[in-house]
């Protein structure tokens, strides 16, 4: 059976980063006129580089010795336009998608984590796709798309918390500094699906307080980070008490088991956003749920990151807002047709919403950038926040509105 | 599923309503206008505790002093241009119509709405009644000019006398929490219905504005009719005994509103507001005895009468001498330097309120007066504080915080607070 899907259009202008469509092929397209690609365990070829816009078909060999994955991202590297996932070694699969004029990138995931392999650039000319479809397929591919990011982000935090934890584990303690704020990032986009697994995040991501209020025996990335940062004699925990009580630099036994401890949580959450249940969850929820979710990420930025709690000793907080805004916007962005398609009042919220993610990234950029780094939290000044703070309540306020106006 | 009609979001309701002219803003004709679409809130409240929103003037100047105020200041954010400025009053108007009639910020209101959205109006005055609430808006020299920049294409129309005001004697002024691009009073007899009405303009304003600083206040310390009682301030001592009371039309178009002869044209019927907070040295003040305390005012503590003899409302006698030849009321007495005699026959009219916010951390008491005033000119304000550099009063009390708005005229029904400015 051949399922073609297309998904509505959504560039605006004035915001390239957003020139995303696609779709994810469920089942294998009979294909004509295809690209060809070759996945091995090093790289990733494509037959061609750019393409005309409409639908294409990527016919995706797997020559490796493991099972790998295909995507097609959109211009910011990170949103995915389409993916054809669980290619065992020797095996073909074609991933058909809507392309809309504009720049992408093609790359292939042998062993289905990490960053992936043979990421390159590819072009799309030609004429705008007009959309077509009904609601149940839109909501369909959100849902989808937006579950292959999440997989996509989990993919790639896990190799990268298994190279921290072994420099953690071993002592190399400028290796973990470093990774340690670009580690999170993968995490902090799609936070509110860990939170959603009850005891998963509070063990991966708990702050000290917020584990002693709890009860909790304290673990997770904000442990390894006291340990990487040792705060002075006299310094202060996020409420007032000494950094000291009740807290001693880990031994090398206590190190390795809350590096083994993070790695085996990480993994679990890998196990769930692979299973059934993640697609379940997430196709209950629809549209909304994305919508919501998105939401959600800008509250995580309005009460803990802007309060420069989150990262208590590292100061890394800009990365998880960074991060945290970056998936906020994915998730919009995979909404964002929904909304257009409701008219006027739809189009009008768009484009205030986008106008507010520009603001908000405009006054995020001056202050670095999640792949050259940021200032340390603590060198903003109060004007600085207070920009912040409103360009999120100017963001929050629309958003706020995304989920009526969809399911309206 | 079409949308419920009552759960339109607010800003597509305020783009219907704005558009709609004068049909959608038909509101503010009075309370027996809308008692039909009025639901709880409305029920209850008498004829008395509902003032116009629209009308020559606007409301929250001579009508009586209410007991309670939540005053803010907003700055225009960046990347705002002249429409979202306009967008912005009309959409503060619709919704300040409204609250003041006591009705939810839009007709959806806090419950009235999809569930899937939050709802438009806060919820927190729901069964209340209006309260006597009066919400005026008033627009700062720098949402003419700011550092030279004509961003609303405004600059033009700026009166000559709205620019920061000068420095006195005595301030010690916090510049993050003075001025401000717009202010907004709200005074209400009920607090929670002033900081409804606050939070719910400040939540419309995000993307355009953004709060700046707000107050607090409690207590009016003046009276703006002969109904009303003269209260006390924090001194303990009647405040505003003077005052320019709202019947005294002659007085209030000499003093208080700007005249159609004056310019520039479109604040013909507005006048200017004076904001200062004066914080006060409670501990200090309580530790001074009786009658050194009448002296630095020039009135008695109990009745309020002036030194020279007589009642609270008798004239004081500033030629009054003891039997040593002192001035009865002394020279540097707070009374005698406020009196118009003493500046060239000025007055304004004052609404301003008592307040706490807490304390220090030195244990004091962080109290005082927030200070308002109406003037046709804001050389009133300055004649007057110039003339108190001398005021044995100024040794307990800073003033820490201050602006100046142009207070433009009421709005007509249909219309939005600042049109004859800005259309």
């Amino acid at each position: 059976m051949t399922t073609h899907r297309t998904l509505g259009v959504l560039a605006v202008a004035g915001v390239a980063a957003l020139v995303l469509a696609g779709c994810v092929a469920k089942r294998d397209v009979a294909a004509t006129g295809a690209l060809a690609v070759t996945s091995t365990d090093s790289a990733c070829e494509v037959s061609d580089s750019s393409a005309t816009s409409g639908t294409l078909s990527f016919d995706v060999s797997n020559r490796g010795d493991q099972i790998s994955e295909f995507y097609l991202l959109a211009e910011d590297g990170l949103r995915i336009v389409g993916e054809a996932e669980n290619i065992a070694p020797g095996a073909s699969r074609t991933l058909t998608v809507v392309a809309q004029p504009g720049e992408y990138f093609t790359l292939c995931k042998p062993g289905m984590v990490g960053e992936g392999v043979g990421k390159a650039g590819f072009s799309v000319a030609g004429d705008r796709v007009e959309a077509t479809g009904d609601d149940a397929e839109q909501n369909q591919q959100a849902v989808d798309l937006y579950a292959a990011f999440v997989k996509d982000q989990v993919e790639q935090l896990l190799p990268a918390v298994e190279t921290f934890v072994t420099a953690y584990e071993s002592g190399d303690d400028d290796a973990a500094k470093t990774q340690f704020p670009n580690v999170r990032a993968y995490y902090e986009r799609i936070e509110p699906i860990a939170e959603s697994l009850g005891d998963l995040d509070p063990r991966i991501d708990f702050r000290e307080v917020d584990a002693v209020a709890d009860g909790l025996d304290w673990t997770g990335f904000h442990r390894i980070e006291k340990d990487l940062w040792v705060p002075a004699e006299d310094a202060l925990n996020a409420d007032g008490a000494s950094a000291w009580q009740d807290w001693a630099p880990s031994t090398p036994q206590e190190r390795a088991a809350f590096g083994d401890q993070l790695i085996a949580d990480v993994q679990e959450l890998y196990d769930y956003v692979h299973s059934a249940d993640f697609q379940t969850a997430l196709e209950s929820q629809g549209a909304a749920g994305l919508s919501n979710g998105a939401i959600a990420l800008l509250d995580e930025v309005a009460t803990g990151k802007i309060s420069g709690e989150e990262d208590w000793w590292s100061g890394s907080d800009l990365w998880d807002f960074a991060a945290n805004v970056e998936g906020s916007k994915m998730a919009f962005s995979l909404v964002q047709p929904f909304a257009e398609s409701k008219g006027d009042e739809g189009g009008a919220l768009v484009e205030q919403i986008d106008s507010g993610y520009a603001d908000l990234e405009a006054a995020l950029a001056v202050h670095g950038s999640l792949a050259d780094g940021f200032v340390d939290y603590n060198e903003l000044t109060d004007a600085d926040k207070r920009e912040l703070t409103d360009l999120i309540n100017a963001l929050a306020e629309p958003l706020s509105q995304l989920t009526v106006t969809v399911l309206g | 599923m079409s949308p419920d009609p009552g759960g339109v979001s607010r800003r597509g309701l305020l783009g219907l309503a704005i558009g709609a002219g004068a049909a959608g803003l038909a509101i503010g004709a009075g309370a027996g206008a809308t008692a039909g679409v009025a639901v709880g809130r409305a029920r209850a409240e008498t004829a008395a505790a509902v003032h116009p929103f629209f009308g020559g003037h606007q409301s929250g100047i001579t009508t009586p002093v209410q007991d309670r105020l939540h005053f803010a200041s907003f700055d225009m954010m960046a990347r705002t241009d002249r429409d979202d400025l306009v967008s912005l009053l009309q959409d503060w108007t619709y919704a300040a119509a409204r609250m003041t009639q006591g009705l939810d910020v839009s007709v959806s209101g806090a419950v009235g709405g999809s569930p899937e959205a939050p709802p438009d109006d806060t919820g927190e005055a729901l069964g209340l009644p209006a309260s006597s609430l009066t919400i005026t808006f008033g627009f700062g020299p720098t949402l003419f000019e700011l550092d030279g920049v004509d961003r609303y294409g405004i600059a033009a129309q700026r009166p000559s006398t709205l620019e920061q005001l000068p420095a006195f004697v005595g301030d010690d002024l916090d510049p993050n929490a003075s001025g401000g691009d717009l202010c907004i009073q709200a005074c209400a007899d009920d607090p929670q219905v002033a900081v409804h009405a606050i939070r719910n303009l400040s939540r419309i304003a995000f993307g355009r504005a953004r709060l700046r600083w707000s107050q607090l206040g409690f207590g009016r310390t003046s009276r703006t009719t002969t109904a009303q009682q003269t209260p006390r301030n924090l001194f303990g001592f009647k405040d505003g005994t003077r005052n320019i009371l709202s019947d005294d039309t002659a007085a209030l178009d000499e003093h208080v509103w700007v005249a159609a002869s004056d310019t520039p044209a479109w604040m013909a019927g507005g006048s200017y507001l004076v904001a200062r907070k004066i914080a006060m040295l409670i501990e200090t003040w309580d530790r001074v005895r009786l009658s050194e305390q009448n002296d630095i005012i020039g009135r008695t503590k109990g009745e309020g009468a002036p030194l020279s003899g007589g009642d609270e409302y008798t004239e004081p006698d500033f030629a009054a001498a003891d039997t040593t030849g002192a001035p009865v009321i002394p020279v540097d007495s707070h009374v005698r330097l406020a009196h118009p005699d003493a500046n060239e026959g000025t007055r304004m009219l004052r609404r301003g309120y008592n307040f706490v916010d807490g304390n220090n951390d030195l244990g004091r008491l962080d109290a005082g007066l927030f200070f308002l005033s109406y003037q046709r000119d804001p050389g009133q304000f300055i004649r007057v504080q110039r003339s108190l550099s001398t005021d044995v009063m100024s040794e307990y009390i800073r003033h820490v915080r201050s602006g100046l708005w142009a207070i433009p005229p009421g709005a007509a029904p249909g219309s939005y607070v600042g049109a004859g400015l800005l259309s």
